[in-house]
């Protein structure tokens, strides 16, 4: 921790921190939004439009904490995105298809000709679920240092999968608490399918990155990190259990404290997205190259910082009114 | 087979040229909202009122697509050019960084506010959140056009082991094109905007809806249209002045003026030849690019012959010279002779309307023609006179940039398609003959209950 201390390098670790919570925010926020994309099939008409209306207000900001973090990682790291996005190519065309899919879908399924629904209403579905499948592999091989071996894709094609069904688990999630009656009901049941495949992504994740990497191994399991870091893994472990017992509990009996599945998740997610952070520090492109190495010029850095620190605390501030404004939970009403 | 640059150069060209049709949009359009709203607030006329609804759904769809491939921009500067990153990074950055941070603050946030608000918050609040959209996306727009005049008309900068270092940000920020540019793209904003409007508001009068919002929507776009085509051209004349102390080599190609002379001539139309270094079937005006450019009869222009090769390829600035000042023109006429129909007789002729409905669209093509003129016009540098734009490539093979360029190609023809013809298709759905309040025909909106 040493080179932190040296006042001059701690621009980039501040760069990587804000990075990593815009992610994390996008993460979650735009993972209940595919979530409910990909769960868009399953629902009836009626449901369908619920379904969209629930995250109607709320879709566009929270795709552009995508464009904060891609933004840091371009204008702090310029190094690291030009090679990370180099050794991405494909999966990142591929997930920004899906992206322009969904977010067309979403406007173009109200204002275009009824009869069009339908088909809009397919795009949005399978953008979403195109643009979490490609998220995923892309995490995937970035865990694995981006080399393209055989076992690799296979990996990275179970982490895409696992991704999707953590953003089904959150979308269902999100669902419980903002429907009621019968679409609630079915939100349970898919939230109870998601859980599962969920869990099984987690424990492939998180057995795999130590695996790969001696160094990661020992932040993990050398002691004392061993013992101080064991809350991490064990409180996830409780969660997953008490969200597995919640949804028993909701798919037969009313439904009430909905908002657990939802901050389980959430709290999944965070642990989870922690984990691997402290897997990586320092490395952007793991075990290549530093966010020392990658970052650009101290003065650049200075500069937008300052406009970010300023920026930020009104985003999220604005953020929380604005789920303040549309809380609830949803109803479909003429305009 | 086409060489990586050549597919890099159309991938990234294909991709902004579909990103920058709806900030063109969306630009004025919010301010337009503005102005509808204050009005209504004001009259609390429902023509007003009526107006902004219809007008904000459009508002909405071009923002989803802005946004949409505003993120596919922020990953292209990563995956085409990562040069571009590595050598003027220090500048970029920052610039970058505001624009993202100003988008992402003042639009994306207050958004949700001014589309699915109306009825949740407070007139007031409501009316603020739209004006903050507004602001936001003028502020956006005012860091990337500074980030782009920086790349026409670099200062402020010193290159240390062939990496640019800031030297001077206010030198930076207001660099010399900056202002020019800034406000060429503006008008070109407001005029696109003024021509939709009165576009659409000619298709929903011709199909025989005379509601009072259709006609002050006319009246918006055309009055509009009137005043401000004028000023652009002064404005364009002004920044081709500018160009031609700063980027001689773009102007002898906007010109055709293969080797330097004194007393040249406009050529209103002609053929580049790059091989034999001339023009053909040239139609012209004796003097007049010199007159224009230099204010002197006889003023000295260089060619093309004294630049050593570092010039655009003339043919593609040639051609989208004048297609955008040929478009520019014509809105002049049209908008002035509409204002004149329009003042004195409060309503348009058919044949007219007719007109100003084809042109509906006329602002995104003059914008675009000036958009390529003047980035294909700093060819061959990314950043003129620092970076080239073959030394800021990335090393994408040819067959990936070949396979994912066809699916952004078709996947953008098929999304303007469908823009245009929802477009359409909404003024449609609003058009009440009877000229009576329109009825209820949007689809369930869906909106949580507080």
């Amino acid at each position: 921790m040493e080179h932190i201390i040296n006042n001059q390098n701690w621009l980039p670790v501040a760069f990587a921190a804000i990075m990593g919570f815009a992610i994390l925010v996008y993460v979650i926020l735009d993972g209940y939004d595919l979530g409910v994309g990909i769960l868009l099939n399953k629902a009836d008409d009626f449901e369908k439009d619920l379904i969209i209306a629930s995250i109607g207000p709320f879709w566009d900001a929270n795709e552009t904490w995508l464009v904060l973090g891609v933004g840091i990682l371009l204008v702090a790291f310029p190094t690291a995105h030009g090679e990370i996005l180099t050794a991405l190519y494909l999966p990142t065309t591929i997930m920004i298809f899906g992206l322009i899919l969904r977010g067309v879908a979403f406007d173009f399924r109200v204002k275009a000709q009824d009869n069009h629904k339908k088909w809009w209403n397919q795009c949005f579905f399978i953008g979403s679920l195109i643009a979490a499948l490609a998220q995923g592999y892309m995490l995937g091989m970035y865990i694995l240092g981006f080399k393209q071996q055989f076992e690799n894709v296979l990996f990275s094609l179970m982490s895409a999968v696992c991704l999707a069904a953590g953003y089904c688990l959150i979308g269902s999630s999100w669902l419980i608490m903002k429907t009621q009656d019968q679409l609630q009901r079915k939100a349970v049941l898919w939230a109870n399918t998601s859980l599962k495949f969920a869990a099984l992504g987690l424990a492939l994740v998180s057995i795999t990155t130590p695996l790969i990497s001696t160094r990661i191994f020992n932040k993990w399991f050398s002691m004392p990190n061993f013992i101080l870091l064991l809350p991490i893994p064990l409180f996830t472990v409780l969660i997953l259990i008490i969200l597995y017992f919640t949804l028993k509990h909701m798919k037969n009996n009313n439904i009430s404290f909905a908002w657990i599945p939802f901050t389980g998740s959430v709290t999944i997610f965070m642990l989870a997205f922690n984990g691997l952070c402290y897997s990586f520090y320092p490395y952007i492109i793991p075990e290549k190259m530093t966010i020392w190495e990658a970052a650009s010029a101290d003065s650049s850095l200075m500069i937008i910082f300052i406009g970010t620190i300023i920026v930020l605390p009104c985003i999220i501030g604005y953020t929380f009114f604005s789920y303040k404004v549309f809380w609830g939970k949803v109803e479909l009403k003429n305009d | 087979m086409i060489e990586p640059i050549d597919l890099a150069r159309i991938q990234f060209a294909a991709n902004i040229t579909f990103h920058i049709l709806f900030p063109t949009i969306n630009l004025a359009l919010a301010w337009i909202l503005v102005f509808f709203q204050q009005r209504y607030n004001k009259t609390a006329d429902k023509k007003w009122m009526e107006a902004y609804k219809f007008w904000v759904k459009v508002f909405a769809l071009s923002f989803a697509l802005g946004i949409v491939s505003g993120v596919t921009m922020s990953f292209q500067f990563g995956t085409n050019w990562p040069g571009f990153m590595k050598t003027v990074g220090n500048i970029a950055g920052p610039l970058l960084g505001y624009e993202i941070l100003t988008a992402f603050f003042l639009e994306a946030s207050f958004l949700g506010i001014m589309l699915y608000g109306y009825g949740k918050v407070s007139n007031k609040v409501h009316s603020l959140a739209t004006a903050l959209v507004a602001f936001g996306t003028s502020l956006s727009a005012f860091w990337i056009m500074i980030l782009n005049s920086w790349m026409h008309t670099p200062i402020g900068y010193k290159m240390i082991d062939g990496v640019a270092h800031p030297n001077n940000w206010l030198e930076i920020i207001f660099n010399p094109s900056m202002h020019y540019r800034l406000f060429h793209m503006m008008l070109a904003s407001s005029l696109t905007v003024s021509f939709l409007i009165a576009g659409i508001s000619c298709y929903r009068w011709l199909k025989g809806d005379r509601t009072d919002s259709v006609i002050i929507s006319l009246k918006t776009g055309i009055y509009l249209a009137a005043i401000l085509i004028p000023i652009q051209i002064f404005e364009g004349d002004a920044l081709g002045l500018n160009s031609l102390k700063y980027q001689p080599a773009k102007v002898a190609a906007i010109e055709g003026i293969w080797k330097t002379e004194q007393g040249a001539p406009l050529l209103l139309f002609a053929i580049p030849d790059a091989k034999n270094q001339t023009n053909s079937y040239e139609l012209k005006i004796p003097k007049m690019a010199s007159l224009i450019l230099t204010r002197n009869l006889n003023g000295e222009i260089k060619g093309l012959n004294t630049f050593n090769g570092n010039h655009p390829p003339v043919a593609p600035v040639f051609f989208a010279f004048r297609v955008m000042v040929g478009l520019g023109f014509l809105m002049l006429v049209v908008s002035w002779v509409a204002s004149w129909q329009i003042y004195r007789h409060n309503k348009i002729k058919d044949f007219l309307a007719k007109i100003l409905v084809t042109m509906t669209f006329s602002g995104w093509v003059a914008t675009i023609a000036g958009w390529y003129v003047t980035e294909i016009g700093r060819q061959p540098f990314l950043v003129y006179g620092i970076l080239r734009t073959n030394e800021a490539v990335s090393s994408v093979s040819q067959k990936m940039l070949a396979s994912t360029l066809t699916i952004y190609i078709s996947l953008y023809i098929a999304l303007v398609t469908f823009y245009i013809s929802t477009i359409f298709y909404m003024a449609r759905k609003a058009i009440n003959k009877e000229g009576l309040q329109p009825p209820a025909v949007t689809p369930p909106v869906a909106a949580p209950k507080i």
